[in-house]
Protein backbone atom coordinates (compact mmCIF):
# COMPACT_ATOMS: atom_id res chain seq x y z
CA UNK A 1 0.00 0.00 0.00
CA UNK A 2 1.22 3.34 -0.86
CA UNK A 3 1.02 6.48 1.96
CA UNK A 4 -1.09 8.19 -0.97
CA UNK A 5 -3.83 5.89 -0.33
CA UNK A 6 -4.75 6.61 3.48
CA UNK A 7 -3.06 10.03 3.99
CA UNK A 8 -2.70 13.55 2.27
CA UNK A 9 0.23 16.03 2.38
CA UNK A 10 1.61 19.50 2.36
CA UNK A 11 5.08 20.97 2.07
CA UNK A 12 6.32 24.24 3.37
CA UNK A 13 9.64 25.59 3.69
CA UNK A 14 11.34 27.99 6.30
CA UNK A 15 15.24 28.77 5.50
CA UNK A 16 16.51 26.12 4.08
CA UNK A 17 13.95 23.76 5.92
CA UNK A 18 11.88 22.01 4.28
CA UNK A 19 8.46 21.08 7.11
CA UNK A 20 6.43 18.22 5.58
CA UNK A 21 2.92 17.13 6.72
CA UNK A 22 1.49 13.65 6.89
CA UNK A 23 -2.20 13.95 7.49
CA UNK A 24 -4.03 10.77 7.79
CA UNK A 25 -7.71 11.07 5.57
CA UNK A 26 -9.03 8.63 8.36
CA UNK A 27 -7.95 8.80 12.12
CA UNK A 28 -7.95 5.10 12.51
CA UNK A 29 -4.79 5.31 10.44
CA UNK A 30 -2.90 7.07 12.28
CA UNK A 31 -1.44 4.83 13.85
CA UNK A 32 -0.24 2.91 11.12
CA UNK A 33 1.72 6.09 9.90
CA UNK A 34 3.02 6.64 13.54
CA UNK A 35 4.28 3.17 13.81
CA UNK A 36 6.01 3.28 10.35
CA UNK A 37 6.43 6.50 9.15
CA UNK A 38 9.71 7.17 11.14
CA UNK A 39 11.68 10.14 10.63
CA UNK A 40 14.64 7.95 9.55
CA UNK A 41 12.47 6.18 7.08
CA UNK A 42 11.22 9.43 5.53
CA UNK A 43 14.99 10.13 5.43
CA UNK A 44 15.81 7.68 3.55
CA UNK A 45 13.15 8.33 1.22
CA UNK A 46 14.65 11.78 0.43
CA UNK A 47 18.23 10.44 0.10
CA UNK A 48 19.91 13.19 -1.71
CA UNK A 49 17.48 15.34 -1.72
CA UNK A 50 17.84 16.15 2.14
CA UNK A 51 21.29 16.04 3.05
CA UNK A 52 20.50 17.06 6.87
CA UNK A 53 18.86 15.66 9.74
CA UNK A 54 14.86 14.75 10.09
CA UNK A 55 12.85 15.63 12.91
CA UNK A 56 9.33 14.22 13.48
CA UNK A 57 6.20 16.07 15.47
CA UNK A 58 3.14 13.99 16.53
CA UNK A 59 0.00 15.30 16.57
CA UNK A 60 -3.14 12.39 17.48
CA UNK A 61 -5.64 14.46 17.84
CA UNK A 62 -5.21 15.68 14.12
CA UNK A 63 -4.05 12.23 12.86
CA UNK A 64 -0.90 14.14 11.35
CA UNK A 65 2.73 14.08 12.27
CA UNK A 66 4.73 16.95 11.16
CA UNK A 67 8.13 16.35 9.76
CA UNK A 68 10.82 19.32 9.37
CA UNK A 69 13.99 18.24 6.59
CA UNK A 70 17.07 20.10 6.98
CA UNK A 71 19.44 21.17 4.73
CA UNK A 72 16.87 20.17 2.13
CA UNK A 73 15.85 23.54 -0.12
CA UNK A 74 19.73 24.17 -1.93
CA UNK A 75 20.73 27.17 0.48
CA UNK A 76 16.92 27.88 0.43
CA UNK A 77 14.30 29.42 -1.72
CA UNK A 78 16.07 33.27 -1.94
CA UNK A 79 19.96 31.59 -3.58
CA UNK A 80 18.73 28.05 -4.62
CA UNK A 81 19.14 27.05 -8.35
CA UNK A 82 16.05 24.14 -8.03
CA UNK A 83 13.22 24.70 -10.10
CA UNK A 84 11.52 24.67 -7.74
CA UNK A 85 13.30 26.25 -5.16
CA UNK A 86 10.53 26.46 -2.46
CA UNK A 87 10.25 22.40 -2.23
CA UNK A 88 7.01 22.58 -3.09
CA UNK A 89 6.29 19.54 -5.20
CA UNK A 90 8.52 17.38 -2.15
CA UNK A 91 5.20 16.75 -0.67
CA UNK A 92 4.04 14.44 -3.54
CA UNK A 93 7.16 11.88 -3.16
CA UNK A 94 6.46 11.03 0.11
CA UNK A 95 3.40 9.68 -1.37
CA UNK A 96 4.90 6.54 -2.88
CA UNK A 97 6.34 5.88 0.20
CA UNK A 98 5.37 2.16 0.60
CA UNK A 99 3.36 0.79 3.72
CA UNK A 100 3.88 -2.58 4.93
CA UNK B 1 -16.77 46.07 22.45
CA UNK B 2 -20.17 45.38 21.79
CA UNK B 3 -19.63 42.28 18.73
CA UNK B 4 -19.17 38.86 20.38
CA UNK B 5 -17.69 37.74 17.11
CA UNK B 6 -15.15 39.90 15.13
CA UNK B 7 -14.99 38.67 11.10
CA UNK B 8 -11.78 38.80 9.87
CA UNK B 9 -11.33 37.87 6.35
CA UNK B 10 -8.04 37.11 4.26
CA UNK B 11 -7.80 39.14 1.05
CA UNK B 12 -4.56 38.48 -0.19
CA UNK B 13 -2.25 35.04 0.94
CA UNK B 14 1.00 36.41 -1.54
CA UNK B 15 1.97 39.53 -3.21
CA UNK B 16 0.89 38.07 -5.70
CA UNK B 17 -2.34 36.61 -5.23
CA UNK B 18 -5.66 37.26 -7.00
CA UNK B 19 -7.84 39.92 -6.42
CA UNK B 20 -11.12 38.98 -7.33
CA UNK B 21 -12.09 36.55 -4.42
CA UNK B 22 -10.95 39.70 -2.60
CA UNK B 23 -13.51 42.16 -3.69
CA UNK B 24 -16.20 38.94 -3.35
CA UNK B 25 -15.31 38.50 0.22
CA UNK B 26 -15.35 42.10 1.25
CA UNK B 27 -18.63 42.57 -0.28
CA UNK B 28 -20.63 39.33 0.92
CA UNK B 29 -18.79 38.16 4.17
CA UNK B 30 -19.92 40.82 6.55
CA UNK B 31 -16.65 41.49 7.95
CA UNK B 32 -15.20 43.86 10.47
CA UNK B 33 -11.39 43.78 9.15
CA UNK B 34 -9.75 42.39 6.00
CA UNK B 35 -6.39 41.52 6.28
CA UNK B 36 -3.43 41.12 2.91
CA UNK B 37 -1.04 39.67 3.73
CA UNK B 38 1.50 40.47 0.54
CA UNK B 39 5.43 40.21 1.82
CA UNK B 40 7.58 37.20 1.42
CA UNK B 41 10.54 36.72 2.81
CA UNK B 42 13.06 38.59 0.89
CA UNK B 43 10.20 41.08 -0.88
CA UNK B 44 11.22 43.69 1.29
CA UNK B 45 14.74 43.80 -0.09
CA UNK B 46 13.55 43.81 -3.58
CA UNK B 47 11.51 46.89 -2.68
CA UNK B 48 14.74 48.44 -0.77
CA UNK B 49 16.35 48.50 -3.99
CA UNK B 50 13.56 49.92 -6.07
CA UNK B 51 13.33 52.87 -3.28
CA UNK B 52 17.34 53.37 -3.78
CA UNK B 53 16.29 53.81 -7.38
CA UNK B 54 13.29 56.36 -6.38
CA UNK B 55 12.34 57.29 -3.40
CA UNK B 56 8.45 57.07 -4.04
CA UNK B 57 8.71 53.46 -5.05
CA UNK B 58 9.50 50.68 -2.60
CA UNK B 59 6.23 49.43 -1.71
CA UNK B 60 3.63 46.56 -3.44
CA UNK B 61 2.86 47.36 -6.52
CA UNK B 62 -0.19 45.88 -6.96
CA UNK B 63 -0.97 48.00 -3.88
CA UNK B 64 -3.22 50.77 -5.72
CA UNK B 65 -5.09 47.96 -8.38
CA UNK B 66 -5.92 45.65 -4.58
CA UNK B 67 -7.01 48.98 -2.77
CA UNK B 68 -8.84 50.11 -5.94
CA UNK B 69 -10.81 47.09 -6.17
CA UNK B 70 -12.12 46.82 -1.97
CA UNK B 71 -11.66 50.63 -0.82
CA UNK B 72 -15.16 51.39 -2.02
CA UNK B 73 -17.47 48.57 -0.30
CA UNK B 74 -14.92 48.25 2.56
CA UNK B 75 -15.69 52.34 3.38
CA UNK B 76 -19.44 51.48 2.59
CA UNK B 77 -19.37 48.81 4.61
CA UNK B 78 -17.26 50.03 7.72
CA UNK B 79 -14.55 46.91 6.87
CA UNK B 80 -11.05 48.44 7.78
CA UNK B 81 -8.26 47.24 5.71
CA UNK B 82 -4.81 45.60 7.42
CA UNK B 83 -2.01 45.69 5.01
CA UNK B 84 1.77 44.92 4.98
CA UNK B 85 1.81 46.18 1.42
CA UNK B 86 4.38 49.23 2.72
CA UNK B 87 7.23 47.03 1.85
CA UNK B 88 10.09 48.98 2.14
CA UNK B 89 7.96 52.07 1.89
CA UNK B 90 5.47 52.55 4.12
CA UNK B 91 5.10 55.59 4.36
CA UNK B 92 4.42 56.45 0.50
CA UNK B 93 2.19 53.14 0.39
CA UNK B 94 -0.08 55.02 2.30
CA UNK B 95 0.18 58.10 0.53
CA UNK B 96 -0.74 56.14 -2.31
CA UNK B 97 -3.83 54.68 -0.24
CA UNK B 98 -4.97 58.44 0.03
CA UNK B 99 -4.57 58.62 -3.64
CA UNK B 100 -6.41 56.32 -4.42
CA UNK B 101 -9.14 57.50 -2.02
CA UNK B 102 -8.97 60.81 -4.10
CA UNK B 103 -9.39 59.10 -7.50
CA UNK B 104 -12.51 57.25 -6.27
CA UNK B 105 -13.91 59.81 -4.51
CA UNK B 106 -13.76 59.32 -1.05
CA UNK B 107 -12.06 61.69 0.66
CA UNK B 108 -13.02 60.54 4.29
CA UNK B 109 -10.68 57.68 4.19
CA UNK B 110 -7.82 57.84 6.39
CA UNK B 111 -4.73 55.87 6.43
CA UNK B 112 -2.56 54.70 9.68
CA UNK B 113 1.17 53.83 8.93
CA UNK B 114 2.98 51.76 11.36
CA UNK B 115 7.01 52.63 11.22
CA UNK B 116 9.75 50.98 12.61
CA UNK B 117 10.46 47.56 11.19
CA UNK B 118 13.70 49.28 9.49
CA UNK B 119 16.34 48.66 11.48
CA UNK B 120 19.18 48.67 8.65
CA UNK B 121 20.63 51.67 10.41
CA UNK B 122 20.50 50.46 13.71
CA UNK B 123 22.23 47.34 12.77
CA UNK B 124 25.02 48.63 10.83
CA UNK B 125 25.74 51.51 13.73
CA UNK B 126 25.64 49.01 16.30
CA UNK B 127 24.65 45.08 15.23
CA UNK B 128 27.67 44.03 13.48
CA UNK B 129 28.57 41.38 15.85
CA UNK B 130 25.02 39.67 15.60
CA UNK B 131 25.76 35.98 14.73
CA UNK B 132 23.51 35.30 11.56
CA UNK B 133 21.08 31.96 12.12
CA UNK B 134 22.29 29.15 10.75
CA UNK B 135 25.50 29.99 10.06
CA UNK B 136 28.80 30.85 11.49
CA UNK B 137 29.41 34.37 10.51
CA UNK B 138 27.95 37.12 12.04
CA UNK B 139 26.19 40.35 10.51
CA UNK B 140 29.91 41.89 9.69
CA UNK B 141 30.53 39.30 7.21
CA UNK B 142 27.41 40.52 5.28
CA UNK B 143 27.74 44.30 5.74
CA UNK B 144 28.84 45.15 2.08
CA UNK B 145 26.28 43.42 0.28
CA UNK B 146 23.61 44.10 3.25
CA UNK B 147 20.43 45.71 0.89
CA UNK B 148 18.06 45.73 3.56
CA UNK B 149 17.49 44.74 7.98
CA UNK B 150 13.82 44.66 8.46
CA UNK B 151 12.48 43.35 11.97
CA UNK B 152 9.24 41.40 12.41
CA UNK B 153 7.08 43.53 14.26
CA UNK B 154 4.19 42.06 16.90
CA UNK B 155 0.43 42.78 16.74
CA UNK B 156 1.56 45.33 19.64
CA UNK B 157 3.06 47.67 17.25
CA UNK B 158 -0.37 47.70 15.59
CA UNK B 159 -2.43 48.61 18.54
CA UNK B 160 -1.91 52.51 18.36
CA UNK B 161 -3.13 52.17 15.27
CA UNK B 162 -5.96 50.52 15.38
CA UNK B 163 -7.53 52.77 18.54
CA UNK B 164 -7.36 55.74 15.58
CA UNK B 165 -10.46 55.98 13.17
CA UNK B 166 -8.35 55.07 9.89
CA UNK B 167 -10.08 52.91 7.63
CA UNK B 168 -6.77 51.70 6.26
CA UNK B 169 -3.28 50.41 7.99
CA UNK B 170 -0.71 49.67 6.63
CA UNK B 171 3.08 48.24 7.69
CA UNK B 172 5.91 46.84 6.02
CA UNK B 173 7.44 43.83 8.12
CA UNK B 174 4.94 42.20 10.49
CA UNK B 175 4.85 38.99 11.27
CA UNK B 176 2.28 37.80 9.45
CA UNK B 177 -0.55 35.65 11.90
CA UNK B 178 -0.54 39.15 14.24
CA UNK B 179 -1.71 41.27 11.06
CA UNK B 180 -4.91 39.12 12.23
CA UNK B 181 -3.73 38.70 15.77
CA UNK B 182 -3.51 42.78 16.01
CA UNK B 183 -7.55 43.32 15.21
CA UNK B 184 -8.33 40.61 18.23
CA UNK B 185 -6.62 41.71 20.83
CA UNK B 186 -8.22 45.39 19.90
CA UNK B 187 -11.84 44.01 19.89
CA UNK B 188 -11.40 41.94 22.45
CA UNK B 189 -9.01 44.24 24.94
CA UNK B 190 -6.87 41.09 24.93
CA UNK B 191 -3.69 41.86 27.02
CA UNK B 192 -0.36 41.40 26.11
CA UNK B 193 0.43 38.83 28.42
CA UNK B 194 -2.90 36.60 28.13
CA UNK B 195 -0.68 34.22 26.30
CA UNK B 196 -3.42 31.58 25.68
CA UNK B 197 -5.58 33.83 24.00
CA UNK B 198 -2.17 35.56 22.04
CA UNK B 199 -1.72 32.01 21.13
CA UNK B 200 -5.05 31.22 19.93
CA UNK B 201 -5.31 34.10 18.00
CA UNK B 202 -2.22 32.94 16.04
CA UNK B 203 -3.77 30.18 14.96
CA UNK B 204 -6.19 32.08 13.44
CA UNK B 205 -4.03 33.92 12.01
CA UNK B 206 -1.60 31.34 10.26
CA UNK B 207 -4.80 29.42 9.14
CA UNK B 208 -6.09 32.39 7.33
CA UNK B 209 -2.64 34.20 6.07
CA UNK B 210 -2.37 32.06 3.18
CA UNK B 211 -5.96 32.77 1.72
CA UNK B 212 -6.85 30.31 -0.23
CA UNK B 213 -4.74 27.73 0.53
CA UNK B 214 -7.54 26.85 3.36
CA UNK B 215 -9.84 26.99 0.96
CA UNK B 216 -8.88 24.47 -1.62
CA UNK B 217 -5.77 25.99 -3.02
CA UNK B 218 -2.82 23.95 -2.68
CA UNK B 219 -4.73 20.77 -1.88
CA UNK B 220 -6.24 20.17 -4.70
CA UNK B 221 -5.34 15.79 -6.05
CA UNK B 222 -7.91 15.10 -8.49
CA UNK B 223 -9.15 11.43 -7.38
CA UNK B 224 -7.77 11.79 -3.94
CA UNK B 225 -8.97 15.06 -2.89
CA UNK B 226 -11.20 16.71 -5.05
CA UNK B 227 -11.97 20.81 -4.70
CA UNK B 228 -15.77 21.75 -6.17
CA UNK B 229 -15.79 24.90 -8.13
CA UNK B 230 -12.51 25.57 -8.07
CA UNK B 231 -11.93 28.25 -10.52
CA UNK B 232 -14.15 30.36 -8.19
CA UNK B 233 -11.60 29.10 -5.38
CA UNK B 234 -12.89 32.10 -2.95
CA UNK B 235 -10.87 33.44 0.11
CA UNK B 236 -11.13 32.21 3.78
CA UNK B 237 -12.74 34.02 6.63
CA UNK B 238 -12.72 33.61 10.44
CA UNK B 239 -15.20 34.32 12.92
CA UNK B 240 -13.28 34.97 16.00
CA UNK B 241 -14.69 34.55 19.55
CA UNK B 242 -13.05 36.66 23.17
CA UNK B 243 -12.09 33.63 23.91
CA UNK B 244 -10.00 32.71 21.00
CA UNK B 245 -11.94 29.85 19.54
CA UNK B 246 -12.88 30.47 16.36
CA UNK B 247 -15.17 28.98 13.16
CA UNK B 248 -13.40 29.32 9.58
CA UNK B 249 -14.84 29.50 6.61
CA UNK B 250 -16.05 31.65 3.30
CA UNK B 251 -18.51 32.96 1.71
CA UNK B 252 -21.80 31.36 0.34
CA UNK B 253 -21.76 30.14 -3.32
CA UNK B 254 -17.65 31.07 -3.17
CA UNK B 255 -15.83 27.64 -4.91
CA UNK B 256 -13.62 25.59 -3.14
CA UNK B 257 -14.12 24.35 0.21
CA UNK B 258 -13.68 24.56 3.95
CA UNK B 259 -12.94 21.03 5.59
CA UNK B 260 -10.73 19.71 8.29
CA UNK B 261 -8.18 18.13 5.85
CA UNK B 262 -7.75 21.53 4.35
CA UNK B 263 -7.51 23.34 7.72
CA UNK B 264 -5.11 20.77 9.45
CA UNK B 265 -2.76 20.81 6.36
CA UNK B 266 -2.81 24.72 6.66
CA UNK B 267 -2.07 24.70 10.34
CA UNK B 268 0.92 22.56 9.95
CA UNK B 269 1.72 24.87 6.93
CA UNK B 270 5.43 26.02 7.40
CA UNK B 271 5.65 24.75 10.96
CA UNK B 272 7.98 23.23 12.43
CA UNK B 273 7.79 22.24 16.03
CA UNK B 274 4.08 22.92 16.75
CA UNK B 275 4.42 23.19 20.41
CA UNK B 276 6.95 26.26 19.92
CA UNK B 277 5.98 28.74 16.81
CA UNK B 278 8.11 31.52 17.55
CA UNK B 279 5.94 34.87 16.87
CA UNK B 280 7.18 38.61 17.97
CA UNK B 281 3.81 38.75 20.50
CA UNK B 282 3.56 35.02 21.93
CA UNK B 283 5.31 31.37 21.29
CA UNK B 284 2.14 29.89 19.90
CA UNK B 285 1.48 26.39 20.94
CA UNK B 286 -0.48 24.38 17.71
CA UNK B 287 -0.15 21.02 19.50
CA UNK B 288 -3.34 20.92 20.64
CA UNK B 289 -5.15 22.57 18.64
CA UNK B 290 -8.43 20.45 17.35
CA UNK B 291 -10.70 21.01 14.16
CA UNK B 292 -14.31 19.95 14.04
CA UNK B 293 -16.18 20.15 10.98
CA UNK B 294 -19.51 22.42 12.55
CA UNK B 295 -21.30 22.73 9.49
CA UNK B 296 -20.62 22.65 5.58
CA UNK B 297 -17.40 24.61 4.58
CA UNK B 298 -17.11 25.62 8.43
CA UNK B 299 -14.40 24.96 10.96
CA UNK B 300 -14.82 24.96 14.40
CA UNK B 301 -10.70 25.82 15.42
CA UNK B 302 -10.01 24.97 19.67
CA UNK B 303 -6.87 24.16 21.64
CA UNK B 304 -4.62 26.41 20.70
CA UNK B 305 -2.23 27.48 23.26
CA UNK B 306 0.40 30.27 24.24
CA UNK B 307 3.48 31.06 26.12
CA UNK B 308 5.07 34.09 27.35
CA UNK B 309 7.38 35.42 24.26
CA UNK B 310 11.18 35.63 23.98
CA UNK B 311 13.12 38.57 25.10
CA UNK B 312 14.20 39.11 21.03
CA UNK B 313 12.74 39.75 17.73
CA UNK B 314 13.79 38.44 14.21
CA UNK B 315 15.47 40.67 11.81
CA UNK B 316 15.76 39.66 7.90
CA UNK B 317 18.25 40.62 6.41
CA UNK B 318 18.71 40.71 2.47
CA UNK B 319 21.64 40.95 1.02
CA UNK B 320 23.23 40.42 -2.33
CA UNK B 321 24.40 37.04 -3.16
CA UNK B 322 25.79 37.01 -6.93
CA UNK B 323 23.99 36.11 -9.88
CA UNK B 324 21.98 33.49 -11.33
CA UNK B 325 22.05 32.35 -15.04
CA UNK B 326 19.60 30.11 -16.36
CA UNK B 327 18.73 28.81 -19.81
CA UNK B 328 16.36 25.66 -21.01
CA UNK B 329 15.94 24.10 -24.68
CA UNK B 330 13.61 21.57 -25.03
CA UNK B 331 13.71 18.17 -27.10
CA UNK B 332 11.09 15.78 -28.35
CA UNK B 333 10.35 12.65 -29.90
CA UNK B 334 12.37 9.98 -30.19
CA UNK B 335 16.08 10.14 -28.55
CA UNK B 336 14.97 13.21 -26.59
CA UNK B 337 16.48 11.83 -23.48
CA UNK B 338 19.35 10.96 -25.01
CA UNK B 339 20.10 14.35 -27.09
CA UNK B 340 18.68 16.13 -23.54
CA UNK B 341 21.46 14.65 -21.73
CA UNK B 342 23.96 15.34 -24.69
CA UNK B 343 23.02 18.80 -24.20
CA UNK B 344 23.41 19.22 -20.34
CA UNK B 345 26.91 17.63 -20.76
CA UNK B 346 28.10 19.58 -23.35
CA UNK B 347 26.79 22.87 -21.57
CA UNK B 348 28.92 21.25 -18.73
CA UNK B 349 31.94 20.69 -20.84
CA UNK B 350 32.16 23.99 -22.37
CA UNK B 351 31.25 25.88 -19.50
CA UNK B 352 34.35 24.16 -17.34
CA UNK B 353 36.90 25.08 -20.35
CA UNK B 354 35.65 28.83 -19.84
CA UNK B 355 36.64 28.44 -15.83
CA UNK B 356 33.08 27.59 -14.46
CA UNK B 357 33.74 24.88 -12.92
CA UNK B 358 33.74 25.61 -9.18
CA UNK B 359 30.45 27.23 -9.35
CA UNK B 360 27.66 25.58 -7.55
CA UNK B 361 25.22 24.68 -10.86
CA UNK B 362 22.31 22.45 -12.09
CA UNK B 363 22.27 20.17 -14.92
CA UNK B 364 18.22 19.25 -15.07
CA UNK B 365 16.10 17.29 -17.74
CA UNK B 366 12.89 18.77 -16.75
CA UNK B 367 10.41 16.51 -16.86
CA UNK B 368 12.79 13.57 -16.03
CA UNK B 369 14.58 14.53 -12.98
CA UNK B 370 14.55 18.04 -12.45
CA UNK B 371 12.34 18.14 -9.14
CA UNK B 372 13.32 14.76 -7.40
CA UNK B 373 16.69 14.83 -8.74
CA UNK B 374 18.46 11.50 -7.16
CA UNK B 375 14.91 10.78 -5.90
CA UNK B 376 13.24 10.22 -9.72
CA UNK B 377 11.86 7.17 -10.18
CA UNK B 378 12.80 5.61 -13.87
CA UNK B 379 10.65 5.95 -16.08
CA UNK B 380 9.57 4.93 -19.82
CA UNK B 381 11.14 7.45 -22.76
CA UNK B 382 9.15 10.73 -22.25
CA UNK B 383 7.70 12.36 -25.37
CA UNK B 384 9.88 15.56 -24.09
CA UNK B 385 12.54 16.91 -22.09
CA UNK B 386 13.54 20.18 -21.19
CA UNK B 387 17.10 20.57 -20.78
CA UNK B 388 17.79 23.34 -17.83
CA UNK B 389 21.57 24.33 -16.50
CA UNK B 390 21.45 27.45 -13.64
CA UNK B 391 24.57 28.00 -12.18
CA UNK B 392 25.60 31.03 -9.27
CA UNK B 393 28.26 33.00 -9.98
CA UNK B 394 29.79 36.74 -9.16
CA UNK B 395 28.83 38.82 -11.89
CA UNK B 396 26.04 39.52 -14.44
CA UNK B 397 28.59 38.68 -17.36
CA UNK B 398 29.18 35.04 -16.16
CA UNK B 399 25.51 34.92 -15.55
CA UNK B 400 25.14 36.27 -19.23
CA UNK B 401 27.66 33.97 -20.75
CA UNK B 402 25.80 30.82 -18.57
CA UNK B 403 22.86 32.12 -20.53
CA UNK B 404 24.40 32.22 -24.09
CA UNK B 405 26.09 28.83 -23.72
CA UNK B 406 22.59 26.82 -23.30
CA UNK B 407 20.91 29.12 -26.02
CA UNK B 408 23.30 28.57 -28.42
CA UNK B 409 22.88 24.72 -28.65
CA UNK B 410 20.69 25.84 -31.30
CA UNK B 411 23.40 26.07 -33.76
CA UNK B 412 25.98 24.04 -31.27
CA UNK B 413 24.10 21.42 -29.51
CA UNK B 414 21.87 17.39 -30.44
CA UNK B 415 19.42 17.46 -33.42
CA UNK B 416 15.96 19.16 -32.97
CA UNK B 417 16.49 21.94 -29.80
CA UNK B 418 13.79 23.93 -29.74
CA UNK B 419 12.00 26.41 -27.43
CA UNK B 420 15.01 28.29 -25.58
CA UNK B 421 14.91 30.77 -22.65
CA UNK B 422 16.86 32.15 -20.63
CA UNK B 423 17.61 34.20 -17.93
CA UNK B 424 19.81 36.07 -16.16
CA UNK B 425 18.98 37.78 -12.19
CA UNK B 426 20.58 38.65 -9.29
CA UNK B 427 20.43 36.85 -6.17
CA UNK B 428 19.00 38.87 -3.14
CA UNK B 429 19.19 36.24 -0.57
CA UNK B 430 17.57 36.31 2.87
CA UNK B 431 19.64 36.11 6.17
CA UNK B 432 18.16 36.69 9.93
CA UNK B 433 19.30 38.02 13.24
CA UNK B 434 17.75 38.33 16.39
CA UNK B 435 17.75 41.53 18.66
CA UNK B 436 16.80 42.96 21.41
CA UNK B 437 13.23 43.96 21.66
CA UNK B 438 15.05 47.52 22.75
CA UNK B 439 16.62 47.80 19.36
CA UNK B 440 12.77 48.43 17.85
CA UNK B 441 10.79 51.56 18.29
CA UNK B 442 7.74 51.69 16.27
CA UNK B 443 5.37 54.54 15.60
CA UNK B 444 2.34 55.51 14.02
CA UNK B 445 1.36 58.37 11.53
CA UNK B 446 -2.05 59.31 10.33
CA UNK B 447 -2.73 60.62 7.03
CA UNK B 448 -5.89 62.61 6.13
CA UNK B 449 -6.23 64.25 2.57
CA UNK B 450 -5.12 67.56 4.39
CA UNK B 451 -1.76 66.61 4.55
Amino acid sequence: MLLRDIAHTRTGDKGNRSTLSVIAYNPKDFALLEQQLTAERVRAHFAGLVNGPVERYDLPQLGALNFVMHNALGGGVTRSLALDAHGKCLSAHLLTFVLE
Amino acid sequence: MDKQVLRIGAGAGYAGDRIGPAVELAEKGQLDYLVFECLAERTIALAQLERSKDAAAGFDPMLQARMRAVLPTCIDQGVRIISNMGAANPLQAGHAVLAVARELGLPQVKVAVVLGDDVLATLTQSGLSLPLQESTQTLADLQDRLISANAYLGAEALLPALTTDAQVIITGRVADPALFLAPLMHHFGWAANDWTRLGKGIVVGHLLECAAQITGGYFADPGYKDVPHMAELGFPLAEVSASGDAVITKVADSGGCVTVATCTEQLLYEIENPARYLQPDVVADFSQVALTQSGPDRVQVTGGQGHPRTDTLKVTLGYRDGFIGEGQMSYAGPGALARGQLALDLVRQRLARAGYGAFEGRYDLMGVNAIFGPCSPASPEPAEVRARVALRVPTWPQAQHVAHEVEALYTNGPAGGGGASRSVREVIAAAAVLVPRSAVKTSTVMLTQDH
